[in-house]
C-alpha cells in the first residue's frame, strides 16, 4: 500500500502546495515518524506545535495550519486602543517555529475534520493526514443572539475587537474619529467568555485615551454579569480614583439586540442606550471548526477534554486546547492558560505516540496582568493541579491572588511577561 | 533536549534522601518546569525583564522559593504561585532548573 506522501519543507515561509499532499490512500503519518497536525496558531496551538517538536527530539512531524500571516496578541492589544502601543508591538512572525523547530507552517484554514479517516481538509483544497490532531481554534461568536448584527454592514460598523488584528485597528480609528463629548459604550457578555478581565482593562485604556485627548467624553460599561467578573475591587478603585468623570459601570445589562444604523443597544430589562461608538463583545463559543466536528459537547458551546491529555471526550486522537475548552473550576479562558494547555497536551501527545504513559499530575499556573493606565497594572495569579478523584484541574487551596494595588513595577513585569510568553510560544 | 534529560536524570539520581523516597518522574518534572517557562523562558532562559532560571544554584533557588512561599521574601506574585507547590515539588523544580544550561 502506498503511504501518504508528505512534503516536508524547512525554512521561512514554507508552503505546502495543494497538489501532492495526499497521494494514494490509507496509512496516516507517512514516512519519517508520526504526524501531528495542529489547527490554529494562537497561544495554545503555537505552543503545542513547538513543544511537540522539542519534546520528541524532532522525531514527530508537526504541521501547523494557521490562516494569519503573523501572530497578533490579544493580551496587550487594549494598549493599542489606548494609544500607548502599536500593532507592530503586539505582532510576532511565525518564522522561528519553522526555522528553529522544523514545524511545517501551512497558511490556510481547515474547513473539515474527519475523525475516522484522520484527515483535515483545507480551504485551499488540500487534505492532510494525521496520527493525532491538536485543535486550538479559539472562539467564534454567537451572532444569532443579536439579530441586528446579521444585517448587511452591521458587523463592519459595530466592532467586537475581541480577536486582535484588523478590528483592533478599526476600533482605534473609531475612537480617534469620535468627537470630544461623545460616548463609547462597551457591552460585556455573560461569563464564560475569552479573557475575563479584558473588557474592564479596555474600559481603562479607552478612558486613559479620553482623559488626554477628549476629556469631555464618556466610557459606558454595560455588563451582562451581576458584577465585575475579575479583579473587581481593583478595577472599581481605578475607575473611582483615575476616571471618576469618564467611566460609568452598569451591571446586569444584557444586550439582546443591536441597531447598528441608529448606534443603539437594546437590553433584556433596561432602557435602550445610544452611543457614538458601540463596542459589542458578543456571546461566544468554541471556534466553528470544533463545533462543526461535534466536539462542543458542553451546552453546544465548549469542548470537554480529559485534563491529563487534552484529548476530546467526544473524539479519540483529537486534542482541544485554549479558549475552546469547557474550563475546569477556577480556570480562566486566557492566553497564558492556553500556553499551559499547549505544553500539557504536547507532553501527552509525545507520550502517547511513543508508547509511554501521559503525566499523571499536571500542575500549572495562570498569570494575568491588566493595565489600568499606560503604566500601572494589577494582576491575578493562580495555580491549578490535577485532582485524580474529580478528574479535573482545581486551584490549589491557599495559592494565587491579586495585586494589593495597581503599581508601576507590575507594569514593567506585564511587558516582560508578554516578551517571555511570546518567545515561549513562538521562538 | 536529550542532553537535558540526562542531566536531569543525573540530578535526580544524585539526590540522596527524599529523592529516592519520592522519585519524581523526570518527564513529569519537565512539564512542571515548562509551566514556569511562560514567564521565565523556554528551558529557563528568559527574555529581558524576567529572571532566567537555567543554571541557577539549586540550594539558593530552593531557599528563594521557600522564602516566597513562607512570606519571608516580598514579591509581586511569586508568593502566591509558590504556595501552589509542595516543598518537595519546589525542591525538585530547583534541581531541574539548576541542571539546565544557562
Amino acid at each position: 500500500m502506498q503511504r501518504r506522501q508528505f512534503v516536508h519543507t524547512l525554512g521561512a515561509g514554507s508552503v505546502l502546495g495543494a497538489a501532492g499532499l495526499v497521494s494514494g490512500c490509507a496509512t496516516p503519518g507517512g514516512s519519517g515518524g508520526p504526524h501531528v497536525v495542529v489547527v490554529g496558531g494562537g497561544y495554545g496551538g503555537a505552543t503545542a506545535a513547538k513543544y511537540v517538536r522539542l519534546w520528541s527530539d524532532q522525531g514527530i512531524r508537526v504541521t501547523l495550519v494557521e490562516p494569519s500571516a503573523t501572530f497578533i496578541s490579544c493580551p496587550i492589544s487594549n494598549l493599542v486602543l489606548g494609544g500607548s502601543k502599536t500593532m507592530a508591538d503586539i505582532t510576532t512572525p511565525y518564522d522561528n517555529l519553522v526555522k528553529r523547530h522544523g514545524v511545517n507552517l501551512v497558511r490556510d484554514r481547515v474547513t473539515r475534520i474527519d475523525p475516522d479517516k484522520r484527515t483535515v481538509r483545507l480551504a485551499g483544497g488540500a487534505e492532510l493526514a494525521w496520527d493525532r490532531l491538536i485543535l486550538s481554534p479559539g472562539v467564534d461568536f454567537l451572532w444569532d443572539t443579536l439579530p441586528g448584527m446579521l444585517k448587511p454592514g452591521a458587523q463592519d460598523q459595530v466592532l467586537h475587537s475581541w480577536k486582535a488584528g484588523a478590528q483592533t485597528v478599526a476600533l482605534r480609528q473609531q475612537l480617534e474619529a469620535m468627537p470630544d463629548g461623545g460616548v463609547y459604550a462597551l457591552s460585556i457578555p455573560l461569563a464564560p467568555y475569552r479573557c475575563p478581565p479584558g473588557p474592564y482593562e479596555r474600559a481603562c485604556q479607552v478612558a486613559s485615551y479620553f482623559s488626554k485627548a477628549k476629556p469631555k467624553s464618556k466610557v459606558l460599561i454595560l455588563d451582562a454579569n451581576d458584577d465585575v467578573t475579575s479583579k473587581g475591587p481593583l478595577f472599581k478603585k481605578a475607575w473611582a480614583e483615575r476616571y471618576k468623570d469618564i467611566i460609568e459601570y452598569r451591571p446586569k445589562h444584557k444586550v439582546v439586540d443591536v441597531d447598528a444604523a441608529a448606534h443603539t443597544l437594546k437590553f433584556e430589562f433596561n432602557d435602550d442606550v445610544k452611543a457614538s461608538v458601540l463596542n459589542v463583545i458578543p456571546d461566544m463559543r468554541a471556534g466553528d471548526i470544533a463545533v462543526r466536528t461535534g466536539l462542543a459537547t458542553a451546552n453546544q458551546r465548549w469542548c470537554e477534554v480529559d485534563f491529563l491529555t487534552h484529548e476530546s471526550k467526544a473524539a479519540k486522537n483529537i486534542h482541544v486546547l485554549g479558549d475552546a475548552i469547557q474550563v475546569a473550576p477556577g480556570m480562566p479562558k486566557s492566553g497564558h492558560m492556553a500556553n499551559q494547555h499547549g505544553k500539557t497536551c504536547a507532553a501527552a501527545v509525545v507520550a502517547l505516540l511513543t508508547g509511554k504513559q501521559p503525566n499523571a499530575l499536571p500542575i500549572y499556573n495562570n498569570t494575568c496582568y491588566s493595565f489600568v493606565s499606560e503604566e500601572d497594572v494589577v494582576h491575578v495569579a493562580s495555580v491549578h493541579r490535577y485532582d485524580a478523584a474529580q478528574k479535573t484541574m482545581l486551584p490549589v487551596p491557599g495559592s494565587g491572588g491579586v495585586s494589593s494595588a495597581a503599581n508601576e513595577l507590575e507594569g514593567r513585569y506585564a511587558l516582560a511577561w508578554a516578551r517571555n510568553i511570546w518567545a515561549d510560544t513562538l521562538a | 533536549m536529550r542532553r537535558h534529560k540526562m542531566l536531569v536524570a543525573g540530578a535526580l539520581a544524585g539526590w540522596c534522601g527524599w529523592a529516592s523516597a519520592q522519585a519524581v518522574d523526570p518527564l513529569q518534572l519537565r512539564s512542571w518546569a515548562a509551566a514556569c517557562a511562560a514567564c521565565h523562558g523556554t528551558a529557563g532562559v528568559a527574555q529581558s525583564g524576567m529572571e532566567s532560571l537555567a543554571g541557577a544554584n539549586k540550594d539558593e533557588m530552593f531557599k528563594k522559593l521557600m522564602d516566597f512561599k513562607t512570606g519571608r521574601k516580598p514579591a509581586t506574585l511569586m508568593h502566591q504561585l509558590s504556595k501552589g507547590y509542595s516543598d518537595e515539588q519546589l525542591q525538585a523544580l530547583a534541581g531541574y532548573f539548576s541542571a539546565l544550561k544557562k
